[in-house]
C-alpha cells in the first residue's frame, strides 16, 4: 500500500526543526516506510491519501510497560482487547513484563507468545524475559535461548529478588551477553505491608506505608552492582524524589542506566487518595507533591529518559474493595498520549520535546531500536491525533477491559484519529462529523 | 443469604463524591465514618444528645423508643466483644430490632464479596450498619455504594478511625473537665496502629484543645504526625508534665513481638503509667483508657483503681454516646445544630 498523507502538521521529537521540530508536511508511505517528506519520490501513485489538515503527524509511541494477559490472564481482558487499546492509544511499539501465569521464563513460551503476534496490522511487542525462573529469584533463566526467542532483555516485573548474591550473578552473566536488565527498585522488606507513601496523608488514613528509603535503597544495591559488573540496567517506574537524585548522579558518572516513569506519577499524588479511592492504589505508591515535582524536573533534565503507561488492566471485582485489599494498578494504554500533551500544557513545553519521552527517547536509550522517529527511511509507524480534541475519560471510552483509572471522569486534551504501523492502517477512529 | 441482588456500580463511576462522604448537602451527619471534617457543631450536639441519655440511664423507666422498627445490623468483619456490646446495647434502649453478623474475612472468598454483603443487607432493609473492618477506608466504600436509605456508622476500621471511641473520650473529658479550651492532652501508646488516636487528635483539635501530645518510642509514632496538630514525645516524663488528661492507649500482644518493641515488661519501664508519673501531671488529671485494661503492660494496678480513673464510668458513657450517635444518623432524633456550644 502507498499512502499519501496530506496536510498534516509533523511532530519530529528528537529533531529541531526551525527550534520546534513541527512543520506542516505531505508524508509519502511506501513498502511500510516513510519515503518522502514534502515532496512525492518520483513514480509514487498513492493507492491511499489521508487528509491530516489540523492534525498531528507523530511517530508511533514507545511505551515500555504494558501488560498484554498474555500468556494467560487473571482479569477479564484478553490479548485482543489490549491490542486493540494499544492501537487507539497509538501505540505502536509495546515492551511487556514477564509475570505472566505462566511466567515468561522459557523459550517455549516466548515463541508461543511470537507466533501469536506474528499477525500483522498490530502493534509491534516486545517482551521482557524472566530474569530468574519463575520470578523466584533463586536460578538464572536460559537468556540466550530466550533472547533467539526474541526477548529483549530480562526482568523481575514486580517482583524483587531477595538474594543478592542471585543478583550480582544474574547481572555477570546477563552483561556476557550484553542483555539489559530491567530491576524495580523496591526494597521489599521496607514495602513489606505497605499499601501508601508513607508520609502526613498515610498516616492520617491509617494505611500502612512504604517510605521513599524503599526505592533509595534498593537504588543503592543495584547502583553498586551496576559498577561492579558494567551492567547495562534499566530503572522502571521511580517514583521519589531521592530516587531520582541518585540515578542522576549515576549517570553523571557514566552509569549505563536509564529510568522511567509513569503516566500517574507524572500527575498525581498521595493526597489524591482522597477518601479510599482504590483507583488511586498504585505500585509503586502515589508520593508527595514535592516528590511529583521532582519527576517533572527529572524529565526535562535528561535524568527520565521514558514516561510509560505501566497499563495494569484490574477487574472491578479486584478494585471495588478496601484500598489495601484492592489491587493495584491502571490502566494506561490509552491515556499515554493524553497525559503526556497534557504535562506539556502543563509545564508550557514543546510538544516535540514532550513527545520524545514516549517515542524516540525511550525507543533509542532503553530498546537501542529504531522506531519513534519520522525520518526517510524509518518505518511508517505513525500516531495521527487531533491536540485540540478533548475526550472524558469514561470506562465505555476505552478499549482495554482494564476500565479502572484514577482518570475517570477527567477531561483530557488529544485525541487519537489514527494508527499507522508499518506502513499500514491499524486504526482508524470513527469520527461522529455532526459534533 | 443466598443470592445476591444485581445493582449496576462500578468502582468507576465518573463524578464520585467528592466532598465530605459523611454529610448531607444540607450538612447533616448521614452517616458517621470519621471525626475528621465534622463541624464542631455536631460533634457538641451528639454530645449533649448522649448527656441527656446518661441522664435518663439514673432515672427508672425507659427512654423513648426512638428507632422502634428499624434495623440496625452490627457487620464485624473484625472480632470485637466490647464495642459491639456498647452498639447492641444502644441499639436495644432505642427500641431498634439488632441483628450481629461475624464475618470471617480470611478466606479470599469473603474478602470478594464484601459488597455482595451490603447488598444482600440493604435488600433486607436494613437501615443502620454498623462497621468494623480490619481495612482503613473499609466503611467509606461501604457508606458509597450502600442503598441511599442505609446509614452507616464506623466501628473501628483499621488503623484509620475509631469515631464513636473518640466520641466517648470527649464526653468523659466533657464530664470531668467541663471545657475543652485551656486543657492540655496527653495520648499515650502505640499511636501508629490506633484508629482510636486519631479519632481523638481529630475531635481535639476539632473542640478546640490548644494543646495535643503524644508519647511514645519512635517505633509507634507515625511519621508526620505534626501536621495532625500534636507534639511528639519520647520521654513520658516530660510530656506527662502538667497535662490535665492522659489517655492510654491499648498495647496489643501482637506489638510485642516483632521489631517495634522488645517486650511488655520494657514498655511498662519507659512508658507505663505509674503512681509517680502520674504525680507530674495536674492535680486534678483524668486517666482514660482505650478498650480493656493491661494492667502492668500500660498501667500500674494502683493507678487503674484510683480516683483519678475514669474507666469504670466510661461503660455507661459509651453506650449513651452510640445512642446518640444512632439516633442522629438515622434521623430519629431531631436535628438542632444551633444548640452546638
Amino acid at each position: 500500500m502507498k499512502i499519501h498523507l496530506k496536510g498534516g502538521h509533523l511532530v519530529r521529537p528528537g529533531k529541531a526543526m526551525g527550534g520546534s521540530g513541527q512543520q506542516t508536511s505531505d508524508l509519502f508511505i511506501a513498502d511500510g516506510h516513510i519515503v518522502g517528506i514534502g515532496a512525492a519520490p518520483a513514480d509514487f501513485t498513492a493507492t491511499r491519501s489521508f487528509d491530516a489538515t489540523g492534525l498531528m503527524v507523530a511517530p508511533g509511541l514507545v511505551d515500555l510497560a504494558a501488560r498484554l494477559c498474555v500468556p494467560g490472564c487473571a482479569y477479564e481482558a484478553t490479548f485482543e482487547s489490549e491490542m486493540a487499546a494499544a492501537l487507539a492509544g497509538g501505540v505502536t511499539t509495546v515492551v511487556c513484563p514477564p509475570d505472566t501465569d505462566p511466567v515468561l521464563d522459557e523459550s517455549g513460551l516466548v515463541e508461543t507468545l511470537m507466533f501469536r503476534l506474528r499477525n500483522l496490522n498490530q502493534a509491534r511487542v516486545y517482551p521482557l524475559g524472566a530474569l530468574t525462573v519463575g520470578l523466584k529469584g533463586a536460578h538464572i533463566t536460559e537468556m540466550v535461548g530466550m533472547t533467539q526467542a526474541g526477548c529483549i532483555g530480562f526482568s523481575q516485573a514486580d517482583v524483587p529478588i531477595l538474594d543478592t548474591q542471585v543478583l550480582l550473578h544474574a547481572l555477570q552473566y546477563a552483561t556476557t551477553f550484553g542483555y539489559p536488565v530491567w530491576l524495580r527498585a523496591q526494597d521489599p522488606y521496607l514495602a513489606r505491608g505497605g499499601v501508601a507513601a508513607s508520609g502526613p496523608v498515610a498516616s492520617r488514613l491509617g494505611l500502612a506505608g512504604i517510605p521513599a528509603s524503599a526505592e533509595t535503597i534498593a537504588l543503592h544495591t543495584i547502583l553498586e552492582l551496576v559498577r561492579a559488573t558494567g551492567a547495562r540496567v534499566h530503572l522502571p517506574h521511580l517514583s521519589s524524589a531521592g530516587g531520582l537524585a541518585l540515578v542522576r548522579a549515576a549517570k553523571r558518572e557514566g552509569l549505563p542506566v536509564t529510568c522511567d516513569v509513569t503516566i500517574n506519577h507524572l500527575h498525581l499524588i498521595d493526597a489524591d487518595i482522597g477518601y479510599f479511592d482504590a483507583q488511586y492504589r498504585l505500585d509503586p505508591p502515589l508520593r508527595t507533591q514535592r516528590d511529583r515535582d521532582a519527576i517533572r524536573a527529572a524529565l526535562l533534565d535528561g535524568t527520565i529518559d521514558a514516561i510509560c503507561s505501566d497499563h495494569t488492566p484490574v477487574d472491578d471485582r479486584d478494585k471495588l474493595l478496601p484500598f489495601g485489599d484492592a489491587s493495584p494498578g491502571a490502566t494506561g494504554l490509552e491515556l499515554l498520549l493524553s497525559l503526556t500533551v497534557k504535562w506539556a500544557r502543563d509545564a508550557r513545553l514543546p510538544l516535540p520535546q514532550a513527545l520524545a519521552k514516549i517515542t524516540c527517547d525511550p525507543a533509542a536509550a532503553v530498546l537501542g531500536l529504531a522506531p519513534g522517529r519520522i525520518e526517510v527511511g524509518a518505518p511508517a509507524d505513525l500516531c495521527i491525533f487531533d491536540p485540540d480534541a478533548y475526550w472524558t475519560v469514561h470506562p465505555a471510552s476505552l478499549r482495554s477491559r482494564g476500565r479502572n483509572t484514577p482518570f475517570l471522569g477527567y477531561e483530557l486534551p488529544a485525541q487519537v484519529r489514527s494508527t499507522l504501523v508499518a506502513g499500514q492502517f491499524a486504526f482508524e477512529r470513527e469520527i461522529d462529523k455532526n459534533l | 443469604m443466598t443470592s445476591s441482588v444485581p445493582t449496576a456500580r462500578s468502582a468507576s463511576a465518573p463524578g464520585f463524591i467528592r466532598g465530605n462522604p459523611q454529610l448531607t448537602r444540607g450538612g447533616e451527619l448521614k452517616h458517621l465514618l470519621s471525626i475528621e471534617g465534622l463541624p464542631r457543631a455536631i460533634l457538641n450536639y451528639i454530645l449533649d444528645t448522649a448527656t441527656q441519655y446518661v441522664e435518663d440511664a439514673h432515672r427508672v423507666g425507659k427512654p423513648a423508643p426512638l428507632m422502634r422498627g428499624k434495623s440496625v445490623v452490627n457487620l464485624f468483619f473484625e472480632p470485637s466483644t466490647h464495642t459491639r456490646t456498647a452498639f447492641e446495647a444502644a441499639a436495644q434502649r432505642l427500641s431498634a430490632n439488632v441483628l450481629n453478623l461475624n464475618i470471617d474475612t480470611s478466606s479470599t472468598r469473603q474478602k470478594a464479596s464484601l459488597l455482595d454483603t451490603i447488598d444482600n443487607l440493604s435488600a433486607m432493609q436494613a437501615d443502620l450498619l454498623v462497621v468494623r473492618h480490619s481495612q482503613s477506608g473499609a466503611p467509606y466504600l461501604i457508606a458509597q455504594h450502600c442503598a441511599p436509605h442505609v446509614h452507616v456508622i464506623n466501628a473501628g476500621d483499621g488503623c484509620h478511625a475509631h469515631p464513636t471511641q473518640g466520641l466517648l473520650d470527649m464526653y468523659t473529658i466533657r464530664h470531668y473537665k467541663q471545657d475543652f479550651r485551656g486543657l492540655t492532652v496527653a495520648i499515650v501508646g502505640d499511636i501508629l496502629h490506633s484508629r482510636a488516636a486519631r479519632s481523638d487528635i481529630h475531635a481535639l483539635t476539632t473542640l478546640g484543645v490548644p494543646e495535643i501530645r503524644v508519647i511514645g518510642p519512635r517505633t509507634l509514632l507515625p511519621s508526620g504526625l505534626e501536621q495532625l496538630g500534636v507534639r511528639g514525645f519520647h520521654n513520658i516524663e516530660e510530656g506527662l508534665r502538667g497535662v490535665d488528661v492522659i489517655i492510654l492507649l491499648r498495647l496489643r500482644d501482637e506489638r510485642v513481638s516483632g521489631a517495634l518493641l522488645p517486650s511488655a515488661q520494657e514498655y511498662f519501664k519507659s512508658y507505663g503509667l505509674t503512681t509517680e508519673r502520674l504525680a507530674l501531671a495536674a492535680p486534678d488529671a483524668i486517666v482514660l483508657h482505650t478498650g480493656t485494661t493491661n494492667r502492668g503492660a500500660e498501667i500500674e494496678s494502683s493507678v487503674a483503681d484510683g480516683v483519678q480513673s475514669t474507666i469504670l464510668n466510661q461503660a455507661i458513657f459509651g453506650i449513651a454516646v452510640r445512642m446518640a450517635v444512632m439516633g442522629i444518623v438515622t434521623g430519629a432524633t431531631e436535628p438542632n445544630l444551633q444548640g452546638g456550644r
